[in-house]
C-alpha cells in the first residue's frame, strides 16, 4: 500500500462519517473565536443551543478592539464597542474559554492559539478566518470558516467537508541573508498564483523548510491562503516540539512523551504521493515587496514594476493596468524608488517576537521618516518585547508601540490609512481599501518595513543590515 | 435557509480576476447586519459610490438595464481572501442568487451555499463568453436549472455543471445542516470514545 502524506494521515484520524457521495463528517478537537465571531454566537442564542464542547473552544477579541487605549469605554463606535463587550459575554454565556480584553494573553487568535498550547500537531483546528492556515505551521489541519460554519462548529463540535488534494511544496538549500519566510511565502505565490492552491491542501518541505523557526513557518502557514488554499502544514519536527513544550495548553507529564511519539509518526511516508509537486531553490529568493491588488503581484526589492504591455494575456494585463492604476504606479519604476506614506509593523503574519525582533534590528540607532506603527500580536508578545527593551528601541526611533490586535491590517478599529495613502506593511492582504478606503498597500517582511520607516522608500534592507 | 430549484434571470457580467470578498463587501460594514436596514448598499460599495456616496454611472451595477440582476458572471478566483460570511448576506441583500465563475474562494463558495446562493463552476472560455453576450446584450437572461444541473446562455446554448450530489440535495431541499448533522449522533459519540484512546495524549 502507497504511503499516507501528513495531511491524509491527521485528515483520517478525523472522520466521524464518511459519505459515499464523498462527503466526510470530520472531528474538531479546538475551535478558536475571536470578537468577529459574534454571529455564531447569536445565532446558537436564536436558535436555543448550547456550545456542544465548551472546553474545546477559545475566545479572544482581536479585529475591534482599539490599539491606542486600554478602555472600552473610548472605543468610539458603539457597534465596535458592543462586539468587543460581546465576546465577554458570549465566553461566559457559553461556558468557552475566554482571554479577554486587558488580559495578557489576550491577542489576535493565530498568534495566541499557538502561544498557549491550544495549537498542537495532529489536531484538527477551525476558526472563523481565513488565516486559521497558520496553525499547520505546527503540523495540525487548521482551515479557516465561514459564520454558518462557525454556528455549525459549536453546536455539534464537527464539519462537513470533502476532502482537497494535496499539493507539495519544496524549497530547497538555504534562504539567504537577510531573506525571510514572508519573502519564501511572497515567492510561492507569485509562482503559482493567487488562485494556485484553490482545492488544495499544501504541504511545505525541504532544507530550507527545515531551517525555518517556529515563527517563521507560521508566516509561510499564515500566507497559504493568499495561494487559494485553506490550509498549510509543515510537519513536526525537533522545532516543534521544542516550541511547544511548557505552553499552558499542552500535554505534559506522561502525556507528552505519548504525544511525541504519536507526532513523529505523522511526517509524510517517503512512498506517499502529492497530486502536485512545486519545487524553488531558496537561495534564488530575495526580499519582496507587492505592487498590486493581490499578493501574486510581487516584485524582489531589486526588480522593477512589471510592464503590462509585456503580459500576453489580455485579462492578465487589464488587470495589471487596473492595479497599476489603483496604486499611482508606473510601469518600470524601480520597486526601490516608491515612496511610502505610513508603515505597519504587525498583523498574523509578522507580529510575534522574532519579528519585532527583525524590526528593531533595523530601526535601532535609526529614525522614522513616515509615521510607524508597531502593534504586537499579543499582549505577552507585547510584555516579552518590553522586557528586552525591543519597545525602547521602536520608540527612540520614533515609532509608535500599541496594544494588541488586528490593527491597521483591516482597519476595524479605526486604525486606517488614508484615501491615497501608501503603506509599507507586514500584513497580509494588499487588496483595494483592505487598509481603509482608498488605501494602498505594499506588502513586505518585517525587516524590510522597518528600513521602509527609516528611509521612507522600499529599501533592499540587506543594505542596511551591512550586506548587500 | 432558502431551497433553490432553478432560476431565469437578468444576468450581470464582472470582470475582475481575483475578486476578494473586502471588494464585494468592504471591512467596515462587518459590524453591521442584514436586519440593521440598508444592507444592500454596501454591495461592491467602494466601487459602486464615490466617497460622497454618489453612484459612479461606470460601474456596471449602476446601470439601469443591470439593476434586476439575480445572476453574476465572474472571472476567475471569484470570493478569494476573507472569509467573512457578510460577502454572502449582501448578495441576498440584492437578491442575487447565484454566480457562475471559473473557479472559487472555496471559503467563500461554502458559504454561498449556507444561504440558498447557488455557486456554479464553468469553463473558463465559458465564462468569458457569457459575460461578453451579458456586455453586447444588457439585460438579457440566463436559465439555471439545479436539477438538471445546467445554465442556458441568451443563444440558447447549454452548458452542464458539476456539484456535489450532497451539496445539491440540500441546496435542492433549503436544508439546515445543524439538523442534518445531528442524525449522526450516535456516530458521534462512538468516535468521540475511540478518538480519545488514539489521542490520549490530550
Ligand atoms: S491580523 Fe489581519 S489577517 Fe490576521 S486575523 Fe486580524 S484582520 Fe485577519
Amino acid at each position: 500500500m502507497a504511503g499516507k502524506t501528513l495531511f491524509d494521515k491527521i485528515w483520517d484520524h478525523h472522520v466521524i462519517v464518511e459519505r459515499d457521495d464523498g462527503q466526510n463528517l470530520l472531528y474538531v478537537d479546538r475551535h478558536l473565536c475571536h470578537d468577529g465571531s459574534f454571529n455564531g454566537f447569536r445565532r446558537l442564542r436564536r436558535t436555543g443551543r448550547a456550545v456542544r464542547r465548551p472546553m474545546q473552544t477559545w475566545l479572544t477579541p482581536d479585529h475591534y478592539t482599539p490599539t491606542h487605549t486600554p478602555d472600552v469605554a473610548e472605543i468610539e463606535d458603539p457597534r465596535a464597542r458592543e462586539i468587543v463587550e460581546a465576546s465577554s459575554v458570549n465566553a461566559r454565556e457559553f461556558g468557552v474559554h475566554l482571554f479577554p480584553w486587558g488580559d495578557r494573553r489576550q491577542g489576535i487568535a493565530h498568534v495566541v492559539g499557538p502561544e498557549q498550547g491550544v495549537t498542537l500537531p495532529g489536531l484538527l483546528m477551525v476558526c472563523g478566518d481565513s488565516h486559521t492556515s497558520t496553525h499547520g505551521a505546527l503540523g495540525c489541519i487548521a482551515f479557516g470558516i465561514g459564520a454558518s460554519e462557525v454556528t455549525h462548529v459549536l453546536a455539534t463540535q464537527s464539519l462537513w467537508q470533502q476532502r482537497p488534494k494535496t499539493m507539495r511544496i519544496t524549497v530547497n538549500g538555504k534562504l539567504g541573508f537577510g531573506v525571510t519566510a514572508k519573502d519564501v511565502i511572497l515567492a510561492v505565490i507569485r509562482r503559482i498564483g493567487a488562485a494556485g492552491g484553490t482545492g488544495y491542501a499544501i504541504e511545505y518541505a525541504g532544507s530550507a523548510i527545515r531551517a525555518l523557526s517556529m515563527e517563521a513557518r507560521m508566516t509561510l502557514c499564515n500566507m497559504t491562503i493568499e495561494a487559494g488554499s485553506r490550509s498549510g502544514l509543515v510537519a513536526p519536527d525537533e522545532t516543534t516540539f521544542a516550541y511547544v513544550k511548557g505552553r499552558p495548553f499542552a500535554p505534559d507529564g506522561d502525556k507528552w512523551e505519548r504525544a511525541v511519539s504519536f507526532w513523529r509518526a505523522l511526517a509524510t511516508d517517503a512512498d506517499a504521493s502529492f497530486d502536485q509537486e512545486v519545487v524553488l531553490e531558496g537561495g534564488e529568493i530575495v526580499p519582496m515587496v507587492t505592487w498590486g491588488n493581490s499578493p501574486e503581484d510581487t516584485v524582489g526589492v531589486d526588480e522593477c514594476i512589471p510592464d503590462p504591455s509585456r503580459e500576453a494575456n489580455p485579462d492578465r494585463r487589464a488587470a495589471m493596468h487596473a492595479a497599476l492604476e489603483y496604486m499611482a504606479l508606473e510601469a518600470g519604476m524601480a520597486m526601490d524608488e516608491v515612496s511610502i506614506d505610513k508603515v505597519f509593523i504587525g498583523a498574523c503574519t509578522n507580529s510575534r517576537i522574532e519579528d519585532l525582533r527583525a524590526a528593531a534590528a533595523v530601526a535601532a540607532g535609526r529614525q522614522a521618516v513616515v509615521p510607524t506603527l508597531v502593534v504586537p500580536g499579543s499582549g505577552l508578545v507585547k510584555a516579552q518585547a518590553e522586557a528586552e527593551g525591543l519597545d525602547r528601541i521602536f520608540i527612540d526611533a520614533g515609532f509608535e508601540w500599541r496594544l494588541p490586535g488586528c490593527s491597521m491590517c483591516i482597519g476595524m478599529n479605526g486604525d486606517t490609512l488614508r484615501p491615497g495613502e501608501r503603506s509599507a506593511s507586514t500584513s497580509n492582504r494588499n487588496f483595494r481599501g483592505r487598509q481603509g478606503l482608498g488605501s494602498r498597500t505594499h506588502l513586505v517582511s518585517p525587516a524590510m518595513a522597518a528600513a521602509a520607516a527609516v528611509t521612507g522608500h522600499f529599501t533592499d534592507v540587506r543594505k542596511l543590515m551591512g550586506t548587500a | 435557509m432558502d431551497a433553490f430549484t432553478s432560476l431565469d434571470a437578468v444576468a450581470v457580467p464582472i470582470d475582475i480576476v481575483n475578486c476578494d470578498t473586502d471588494q464585494i463587501i468592504p471591512g467596515r460594514f462587518l459590524r453591521h447586519l442584514p436586519e440593521d436596514g440598508g444592507y444592500d448598499r454596501y454591495l461592491f460599495h467602494d466601487l459602486r459610490f464615490d466617497t460622497d456616496g454618489s453612484p459612479r454611472p461606470e460601474f456596471i451595477l449602476n446601470q439601469p438595464a443591470y439593476r434586476n440582476s439575480r445572476i453574476i458572471v465572474a472571472d476567475l478566483n471569484w470570493g478569494c481572501g476573507s472569509s467573512r460570511e457578510n460577502a454572502v448576506y449582501v448578495l441576498v441583500a440584492n437578491d442575487i442568487r447565484c454566480v457562475i465563475a471559473p473557479s472559487f474562494g472555496d471559503i467563500h463558495f461554502s458559504n454561498c451555499m449556507k444561504h440558498g446562493v447557488l455557486p456554479v463552476r464553468l469553463a473558463r472560455e465559458t465564462c468569458d463568453d457569457l459575460r461578453g453576450q451579458l456586455h453586447t446584450r444588457p439585460g438579457a437572461t440566463l436559465a439555471v436549472d439545479l436539477p438538471s444541473q445546467t445554465v442556458t446562455d441568451t443563444e440558447g446554448n447549454q452548458y452542464g455543471f458539476e456539484i456535489a450530489p450532497f451539496d445539491k440535495h440540500r441546496m435542492l431541499n433549503g436544508l439546515d445542516d445543524i439538523g442534518l448533522t445531528l442524525e449522526y449522533d450516535a456516530e458521534f459519540e462512538a468516535f468521540e470514545r475511540r478518538h480519545a484512546e488514539v489521542y490520549d495524549w490530550l
